[in-house]
């Protein structure tokens, strides 16, 4: 399969504090990869470098092998690599369906002065934009959430709605930033089956950082493990489940160790 | 009806009738701008003026300048207004009136340039204005946006006053003449504005100059670029995480606030027939905030609503006489505190409810507070 993102050797440092130090792997196109690890290795840290949200200290990233680390971040959304937030991450003065019309931004093919006195194009956009959105919404469940205030949408909804604006960019790689923190295992199950669909009906590679450990588990082709800041382990489910030093980072020594 | 068939798995959302009306509002927006344009031209170039007809002659050219004057407020505001709805408080617009005043009165008495033409100059000069300031203070987000947008006004006066050959420093530019008369093949386009009338010419001017400056708002508002500015407003990494351009996205709104401080100074310098370093404050600047804040923030017309209220309080207020500043800061104390967003915030679904909940002594009967499950 072939590789399309691939992280060399990444560093990145707070004044003394080293919070990712050297981290490599890559991903392929079409696999679920999970970036894991207790609280405080740096998984947060190595999204944003990822996402170049943050400049990186030292390594870089590449994108079908062009480096993305270093431009800003509607460049790199622009090259397919997007990033969703935490659930509380929304635009809270629109509704659902404007939510997901404005995340359309990156397939418009009008100019903003076109948008602003309404050309063939535009408004052509615009209808596209609609339809698109109403199809996302509809793949994701949120149909009859549409017109509700994106502030009012319960949790799982709100974690759908994150989803959704990411999914409207087109992308090529998702990233997905703690998509199962603070469910329920019936709303981690179902978020599991809605993450695992974008991949196998829309074709998306999707690398998410999480740290429910079932839930990995279950969605995962490959993982990566961190701890204070390196990477301790890479490999399938069934080989991190079994990887003394991962077993040693969550639960402190390999002797008493009692599965994960 | 339901418009979609609602998910039995979900819980269906709440909705009051505020969220109905807002949504028929939005449904029916091709045909009610037109009609709200065409009222708001049949009451300022005939309602208004003919009700100053019916007054003392005496009197018309004050009450002709007082409308002027809020109309040029309120364009000034309406920039304002627009930096707001980037999520950028803005309290250096009287800046941008000054250059843009200064900008006509230069180009009218040393270039012997029409008026005509230097209103559009004014507000291309502001926006190149605009540019260089806005590149690099852009960045900065709340409060530290507004330190540095408060500090403009004052700059651009001591710019004024640190320049005389161009500006004639503090004793301002005194001469500027009333605009001529512009034909075009025989046809006068324009009249031309005498001592005698040019204070009801100015008024039919700067209204429609208004008019003009909200139905471009307006526009704007409703396209995608209104959408992506109220992203902006709301978060900006995700918007950058959605692919927007931040850097330009917040340029664009700012440098046409500016272009409408512009074109509100150069209307200014023509409605006073001269400028000074002081015609524009820090003051007007905290006012043309103060507008937005009274008018509303959650909507564009707010910028106008306000000005109409405060400038004609601030007008009446003038009986107090020492104690007119007094009065009105009490009064808008009063006003913030009871409608802290603003006159356009209230609805008459929420009013009427209000009233029927004292009225029964009860609580209201109709629902309209936005359902929020997760508390």
């Amino acid at each position: 399969m072939e590789t399309i993102l691939e992280v060399n050797e990444v560093s990145r440092k707070f004044g003394g504090l080293v919070a990712v130090n050297g981290v490599s792997f890559t991903v392929k196109k079409g696999e679920i990869l999970s970036v894991i690890g207790p609280n405080g290795a740096g998984k947060s840290t190595l999204f944003k470098l990822i996402s170049s949200f943050m400049p990186t200290s030292s390594g870089n990233v590449t994108f079908r092998k062009e480096r993305i680390s270093g431009l800003a971040p509607h460049i790199v959304a622009r090259k397919g690599v997007v990033r969703t937030f935490q659930e509380t991450t929304i635009f809270r003065n629109m509704t659902v369906r404007e939510t997901v019309i404005v995340a359309h931004h990156l397939r418009s093919r009008a100019n903003l002065v076109g948008y602003y006195f309404g050309t063939h194009l535009a408004r052509k956009d615009e209808r596209e934009f609609g339809e698109s959105a109403d199809e996302i919404l509809a793949f994701l469940n949120l149909t009859a959430m549409a017109h509700e205030q994106a502030s009012n949408l319960p949790h799982g909804h709100l974690r759908a709605l994150g989803i959704a604006m990411g999914l409207a960019t087109n992308p090529v790689i998702l990233l997905l930033d703690e998509p199962f923190a603070g469910m329920n295992h019936e709303e981690t199950m179902r978020a599991v089956e809605m993450v695992r669909s974008l991949r196998d009906n829309r074709g998306l590679t999707v690398l998410l950082v999480e740290h429910d450990m079932p839930a990995v588990m279950k969605i995962s082709d490959r993982i990566v493990v961190l701890n204070f800041g390196q990477k301790i382990a890479e490999g399938t489910p069934q080989e991190i489940q079994q990887n003394p030093a991962v077993i040693e980072a969550y639960l402190g020594t390999a002797d008493e160790s009692i599965g994960i | 009806m339901e418009r979609f068939p609602s998910n039995p798995n979900l819980p269906s959302p709440q909705r009051g009738n505020l969220s109905n009306l807002s949504r028929f509002v939005q449904e029916s927006r091709p045909t009610w701008p037109w009609l709200g344009t065409v009222f708001a031209l049949i009451l300022l170039f005939f309602v208004i003026p003919d009700f100053i007809a019916s007054m003392r002659p005496e009197k018309q050219g004050l009450i002709y300048y007082q409308f002027t004057q809020i109309a040029l407020l309120s364009i000034a505001a309406a920039g304002v207004w627009l930096t707001f709805y980037i999520g950028r408080i803005n309290i250096g617009q009287g800046a941008l009136c000054l250059v843009g005043a200064y900008v006509s009165a230069i180009v009218q008495v040393k270039l012997d340039v029409s008026y005509w033409l230097t209103i559009p100059l004014a507000g291309i000069f502001c926006v190149l204005v605009g540019i260089v300031i806005g590149w690099p203070i852009l960045r900065l987000r709340g409060v530290y946006f507004a330190m540095i947008t408060l500090i403009l006004t004052e700059v651009a006066k001591l710019v004024v006053l640190n320049f005389p050959i161009v500006t004639n420093g503090a004793r301002g530019i005194t001469n500027i003449p009333l605009p001529e008369a512009v034909t075009l093949f025989g046809f006068t386009i324009l009249p031309e504005f005498t001592a005698d009338n040019n204070r009801m010419y100015f008024y039919f001017l700067s209204m429609f100059v208004m008019v003009l400056t909200f139905i471009a708002l307006f526009r704007l508002v409703h396209s995608r670029i209104g959408r992506l500015c109220k992203s902006l407003q709301q978060n900006e990494e995700l918007a950058s995480s959605l692919g927007v351009n931040l850097v330009l996205l917040r340029l664009i709104p700012f440098c046409i606030s500016c272009f409408m401080g512009g074109v509100a100074g150069a209307l200014a310098a023509g409605v006073q027939h001269n400028v000074g370093p002081s015609i524009f404050t820090v003051q007007d600047s905290v006012n043309y905030m103060l507008y937005c804040f009274m008018g509303g923030l959650g909507n564009l017309f707010g910028p106008l609503v306000g000005t109409v209220i405060l400038r004609m309080g601030w007008n009446y207020l003038t009986a107090a006489g020492d104690y007119q500043l007094l009065f009105y800061a009490i009064a808008l104390i009063i006003l913030m505190l009871i409608i802290p967003n603003g006159v356009m915030s209230l609805s008459p679904v929420r009013i009427y409810q209000r009233v029927v909940g004292w009225l029964g002594n009860r609580r209201p009967t109709l629902n309209t507070v936005p359902h929020n499950r997760k508390s």
